[in-house]
């Protein structure tokens, strides 16, 4: 969000000795993420609640889903940690290239978790299965605030992947064009806290979701 | 222009001149002054409402418009009032304007943040207002949003929440940057025991900002998912709980009264010792406060609803929770009036303001120890009692310190000194209304008359009377204010750099500041209330 504000030199008033901070950029980026973590925990304080006003239907629901495809996206996920995670040090090292290929595959990776989703949902939507419609209605309550927090859950976070790949993307670019480099890595350093919180955020998204017993 | 005065901030010309140059500014200072005007705008438009509804209320029956513009003329004040006006407020104005001059800093963490926060701010306040006139009619439930009647009700809720969500993230991006630039920008020697007062109560407040307005953002996200998508979130036909929107909504909501109070608390804390000249008294212990309110500030949501149906255990420690978050409060009160004792007072305008401040901050303060308690609550929940004390602590309190702030620093924004005279007067005119206003209010509350009503009963004739002559008499007291500040700000007066004698870091530089704040980053060698 605020990661590329080191850019001092676009400033319309060019302060005459504005000077980079990363540690205020990655300073803005872990408050910002805070705030992500708290928007989430709204929602996880619902879902407790609902889970436990209605604990046997959100038990039945949750076999609708596919642990199969939960466990694939879940992998999917902590590989592209790892591969941003990677990229970083890549640029840390000077290894351009490397650091390079290793953004450009966890969008590769970011992408194919949203392919997934999509047939996920996809296969709901099939089935009449989706907010507002027909079929939701007819569900008992339990039911229904199962999938309609499933669907409005794993949406936000679909959200939030698609941010954290614009982001990612955005460094790519930079990288390309030595904005970002060994000695200057900030805006790919908080693209990639971006993404670990993504990727946190579904870690706990798949057990409340596919797991529960 | 005397000579011996570089180009301040409001002259400067940069890449863009005129109106573009304004909107495109990154200067901590220009955004500051965006704020105040665009909040002013906002500020009179809920004045005039409130104006409106008092004069609608000055008898039982219809006087001037029918229930429903009523219900939309109540929601709208409080929207207007509560999202773009006390929110933001203090912090935003006086915040992004002195913060960084107070630190010895040449501008806030990110700029372009900080302008992106003004825009979004804006759009916003564009969203919320438009509300109003598109889809199904004007919202009508309050600012509150309450389910499940945000859910039934035909009105344009939808993009009025929305627009209280955009506020959201504009509120966050402050205090983001906010506590970035404490953490990154103090000037050397500018220890965090060496802040002044109102950036230690901005600090709490980009705490309470940052974790408690994702809170309302969800649950804002969710209730407009409801209307939009009929899933069952709070709609008890379809499962939801609607107790559980109130849960989430004062989560956020409670935390945001101390998001209006600690900078308005700030503001006090600058002009106390200025004015006594004196240092002020228990810094550390009202440094303490100010995170102490931030803090137990979270765990007292529960007392707005005492009798939505909550366990008695629950009621209890929301109760208990409540009273302990008073003390902060009045150790401040108390560190205050400390100070006063044996300063040399210069009775000055925003001296006198800050009094009035203290005077109606203490009558909102006890006046909340009613309504916290769990016995007298059940009989003045959603009554008048509740009005009046709310208008006490966010209109006495909030609204005084900005206009405290606004006379406090006004030489230093705009170089410019007003007619004190006149101010006096206006603000004892001011003063004197308000009390008319909201003192009846108290008593009509005791007596029974419920809030958010379109009509009344005759035996709260009387007290509707008085209260809506105070509004009357308010808005005198106010356009005298206002036109005496304006006129300042035109006026080729003199130009003062440090008409009060100010301690702190802002009173050291020319009056208007240049572009930069500081020609050369100064180092700190004391604390911030240090009287030669």
């Amino acid at each position: 969000m605020n990661s590329n504000n080191q850019n001092m030199e676009t400033a319309i008033h060019t302060h005459s000795d504005m000077h980079r901070d990363d540690t205020a950029s990655k300073l803005g980026m872990w408050l910002f993420i805070f705030t992500e973590i708290l928007l989430f925990g709204g929602l996880f304080i619902v879902y407790s609640v609902y889970r436990y006003m209605n604990p046997v239907a959100f038990h039945l629901a949750h076999e609708e889903l596919s642990i199969t495809m939960g466990l694939i996206n879940t992998i999917i996920l902590l590989i592209s940690s790892a591969t941003v995670a990677m990229s970083i040090t890549a640029i840390q090292k000077g290894d351009k290239r490397l650091s390079l290929y290793m953004v450009g595959a966890t969008i590769l990776l970011a992408l194919v978790f949203l392919i997934n989703k999509y047939f996920e949902w996809g296969s709901k939507f099939e089935h009449g299965m989706y907010p507002g419609s027909d079929l939701m209605d007819m569900l008992s309550n339990g039911d229904m605030l199962f999938f309609s927090l499933y669907f409005f859950m794993t949406g936000l976070h679909g959200v939030h992947i698609i941010v954290g790949m614009v982001l990612l993307a955005v460094s790519w670019f930079k990288i390309k064009k030595d904005a970002v480099r060994s000695d200057k890595y900030a805006l790919l350093e908080n693209s990639g806290l971006y993404w670990h919180l993504v990727d946190l955020i579904w870690i706990f998204l798949f057990p409340l979701f596919y797991l529960i017993h | 222009m005397e000579n011996n005065h570089l180009p301040n901030y409001l002259e400067y010309r940069g890449k863009r001149t005129g109106l573009l140059g304004w909107l495109t500014t990154t200067d901590h200072k220009r955004i500051g002054l965006l704020y105040f005007y665009s909040m002013m705008t906002f500020f009179l438009t809920g004045a005039v409402l409130g104006i409106l509804m008092r004069l609608e209320l000055i008898a039982p029956g219809r006087q001037l418009v029918d229930a429903q513009t009523y219900n939309a003329f109540f929601t709208l004040h409080g929207l207007a009032m509560i999202f773009l006006f006390v929110i933001p407020g203090v912090g935003a104005v006086f915040g992004n304007f002195m913060l960084p001059i107070m630190l010895g800093a040449k501008d806030v963490a990110f700029p372009k943040v900080n302008l992106l926060s003004w825009y979004l701010y804006v759009l916003g306040a564009i969203i919320v207002l438009t509300s109003q006139f598109m889809g199904d009619g004007p919202p009508d439930t309050g600012w509150t949003f309450y389910a499940p009647y945000s859910l039934k009700t035909q009105t344009n809720v939808v993009a009025a929440v929305f627009g209280a969500f955009v506020l959201g993230f504009s509120s966050i991006l402050t205090g983001l940057n906010f506590i970035t630039t404490m953490h990154r920008m103090r000037a050397p020697g500018m220890g965090w025991k060496r802040m002044p007062m109102f950036a230690w109560t901005l600090y709490a407040t980009g705490w309470i900002q940052l974790l408690a307005t994702p809170i309302v953002g969800i649950t804002l996200l969710m209730l407009a998912a409801e209307r939009l998508l009929g899933i069952g979130f709070f709609d008890p036909a379809i499962g939801g709980d609607p107790i559980l929107f109130q849960h989430l909504f004062w989560t956020y909501s409670h935390p945001a009264v101390y998001i209006m109070i600690l900078p308005a608390m700030g503001v006090i804390s600058e002009i106390i010792p200025t004015f006594s000249r004196k240092p002020l008294f228990g810094y550390t212990a009202l440094i303490v406060s100010s995170m102490a309110i931030a803090f137990v500030g979270y765990f007292v949501w529960g007392h707005h609803m005492f009798t939505s149906g909550m366990s008695e255990g629950a009621r209890w420690v929301f109760s208990f929770l409540s009273f302990i978050v008073a003390i902060p409060s009045a150790i401040k009160v108390f560190n205050w009036t400390a100070t006063l004792y044996k300063g040399a007072i210069n009775l000055q305008t925003p001296f006198w303001w800050a009094m009035a401040f203290i005077f109606v901050f203490m009558i909102g303060g006890f006046s909340g120890l009613v309504v916290g308690s769990l016995a007298t609550d059940i009989h003045v929940h959603d009554t008048y009692f509740v009005v009046a004390h709310f208008h006490y602590i966010v209109f006495g309190g909030t609204g005084f310190a900005f206009f405290a702030a606004m006379h406090y620093w006004w030489p230093k924004i705009y170089g410019r000194m007003y007619n004190t005279k006149i101010a006096n007067i206006g603000l004892l005119i001011f003063f004197t209304g308000f009390n008319m206003l909201y003192f009846p209010m108290f008593i009509l509350g005791l007596m029974g008359m419920p809030r958010r009503y379109y009509d009344y009963l005759p035996q709260f004739q009387d007290g509707n009377v008085i209260s809506t002559i105070g509004s009357w008499i308010m808005i005198s007291g106010l356009i005298i204010i206002i036109t005496n500040l304006i006129r300042a700000k035109k006026q080729t007066g003199k130009i003062v750099d440090n008409p009060w004698n100010g301690p702190t870091l802002e009173w050291s530089i020319q009056s208007p500041p240049t572009l930069e704040n500081f020609e050369e980053l100064p180092v700190v060698t004391h604390g911030p209330y240090e009287f030669k």
